[in-house]
């Protein structure tokens, strides 16, 4: 039998008097594509911390492919993005993603990293020059080169813009198809969906969920309620609904609700004028709101 | 998983740090703040004070030249410039950039480094005393024995250790300001007596000299061109300097634990 990739065992985490994560258990095994939900301050990055013995935990304990997460043979099996850290801005390209390949036992050839993360034509500019997003993809590569057996990416794809994060998100699905396991935080939802086999649900550090995407979906009984308006609605319209959640971004109004023919019914005496109207069960950004009440600012 | 079990299970050591050693390089290398100042301003400071009297005798009688006293001076002043300042506010730079977290999430263990840090800061600093020793003998004339040439370069590096502790130990304690860590290195240069020869300068600098780092290096650096200013030894010397290393060290490596304490508990 192997060890599990990552394992956290009773652990909990505080940072003086908060507790950032509260009694955790999970198991993540090889070959799993595991998505951390939840919103800021959560404990997302906490458990990554913990997972990768950056952090000590104050309680409980963390293993790492079976080992100490700090010992050295555990993390030459592991790869890492971490939203806060800084890179050394006076290097080229390649000649960072040399140096962390030699960091490991078996990495990559510094150019198939350096085309992994898109960064061909970049490959010879000082790391100082690059935009936000080729910073993003520079972490990619740097966490890629050593040919790790498990990805830990922490916020991958912020900064990033459209076709910047589809090729991203790409590249992390062919990764993950070759059996690397892959952890990751984000805030994007549909990157959980569309990448991850298992999603956990954190919020005030404990884990709230912990399934596949369409468990968690199935979990919200509602049904989701979307139409367009002539008009940004009035709040009045809306207002005294059954609703589990509400979101109105300009014209576009989203409603979950567990009485979706009471509320329709109630729109349509009500007068709103609704254009596009579509009733559908729920998807996993709902299902989040529903788990943690809260609203999620992408 | 035969083929995971046989391949090996970390990298090896040595050309980590020689990969590690030859980035810290080019990343110090390339900050023109950095490398200009560290590389020229030893020299510079010599074209300055030195050149115009580099050939008259450092005290009326005296058989040295003040060229080769402010030579040595100016080496040591270089080397522990760059451990000091460059170095100590480079990592204090990289701490706020976060990069210490990045290299925390890597498989680099940390001995490799800080061993890679202190090789490049010692390669810097050789480079600013082979420019130094070159501007001396071809602009100022300065004259020395093979033998005084190989023993003033080998002190001044071997100066530069225990400043590579307080350089570490700074980068860690202070911000990336170079002002305050100025404000205190410039005033200690002076009050060893590596620009002015120590009986210049006032009574109670003099009394306090003897007790400063730079001072017990500069007797060594002073003592291979045959200017030493007190007659001690230079094994009570490097007594001080091994000393001062090992005071420095665990400055610095209290200064990390308390660090990364902070940052990483």
């Amino acid at each position: 039998m192997t060890d599990p990739a990552v394992q956290l065992t009773n652990t909990s985490k505080r940072y003086g008097d908060v507790e950032a994560l509260r009694d955790v258990s999970l198991s993540i095994e090889p070959g799993e594509v595991v998505a951390m939900l939840g919103p800021n301050g959560a404990g997302k990055t906490t458990s990554i911390s913990l997972m990768l013995g950056v952090r000590n935990p104050s309680s409980g304990g963390a293993r790492l492919f079976g080992m100490d997460p700090k010992n050295l043979k555990a993390r030459s099996r592991v790869g890492v993005m971490l939203q806060e850290s800084g890179v050394p801005g006076m290097l080229r390209v390649s000649e960072i993603v040399d140096l962390f390949r030699s960091y490991y036992p078996a990495p990559l050839p510094t150019s198939e990293a350096i085309a992994m993360a898109g960064l061909e034509e970049k490959a010879h500019s000082l790391v100082k020059d690059l935009s936000g997003g080729q910073h993003q993809r520079l972490y990619l590569a740097l966490a890629v080169c050593g040919n790790p057996d498990a990805l830990f990416l922490d916020e991958p794809t912020v900064g990033m813009d459209v076709e910047g994060r589809r090729r991203f998100l790409e590249e992390v699905g062919e990764l993950a198809a070759k059996g690397r396991t892959v952890v990751l935080t984000t805030h994007y939802l549909e990157e959980a969906d569309q990448l991850a086999q298992r999603v956990i649900v954190i919020d005030h550090g404990t884990v709230i969920a912990d399934a596949s995407p369409a468990a968690i979906k199935a979990r919200v009984a509602g049904k989701r309620i979307t139409f367009t308006t002539a008009a940004p609605p009035e709040d009045s319209q809306l207002a005294g609904l059954p609703l589990q959640s509400r979101v109105v971004e300009d014209h576009r109004v989203r409603l979950l609700t567990n009485e979706p023919e009471g509320v329709l019914r109630e729109l349509f005496r009500r007068g709103v004028p609704m254009q596009d109207l579509e009733v559908s069960g729920a998807d996993l950004e709902e299902a989040f709101i529903a788990m943690t009440h809260r609203e999620v600012h992408p | 998983m035969s083929a995971v079990a046989t391949r090996p299970t970390t990298a090896p050591v040595l050309p980590m740090l020689a990969r590690q050693s030859y980035a810290e390089f080019i990343k110090l290398f390339r900050v023109p703040a950095f490398s200009a100042t560290s590389i020229v301003l030893p020299s510079m400071f010599y074209a300055f004070i030195g050149l115009g009297q580099a050939s008259e005798p450092l005290f009326p009688g005296s058989h040295v030249t003040f060229g080769q006293y402010f030579l040595a001076s100016m080496a040591l002043y270089g080397v522990a410039n760059v451990m000091v300042l460059g170095f100590g506010i480079s990592l204090a730079n990289e701490r706020g950039q976060k990069q210490d977290l990045l290299m925390k999430s890597t498989p680099l263990p940390a001995p490799i480094y800080f061993a890679a840090k202190a090789l490049s800061a010692l390669a810097i600093a050789l480079i600013a005393i082979v420019v130094l020793g070159l501007f001396a003998a071809v602009a100022a004339h300065v004259q020395l024995t093979t033998g005084q040439w190989g023993t003033l370069g080998l002190r001044a590096m071997l100066c530069s250790i225990p400043f590579i502790g307080l350089g570490f130990a700074l980068g860690y304690v202070a911000g990336p300001n170079s002002a305050v860590t100025n404000l205190i290195y410039l005033p200690t240069a002076f009050a060893s007596g590596l620009f002015f020869p120590l009986r210049l300068l006032p009574h109670f600098l003099q009394n306090v000299a003897p007790y400063l780092p730079l001072y017990r290096a500069a007797q060594l650096v002073w003592d291979s061109v045959g200017a030493r200013t007190e007659g001690g030894s230079i094994s009570t010397d490097w007594l001080y300097m091994a000393a001062y290393a090992v005071g420095f060290f665990l400055l610095a490596f209290w200064a990390y634990r308390r660090d990364q304490g902070k940052k990483f508990n």
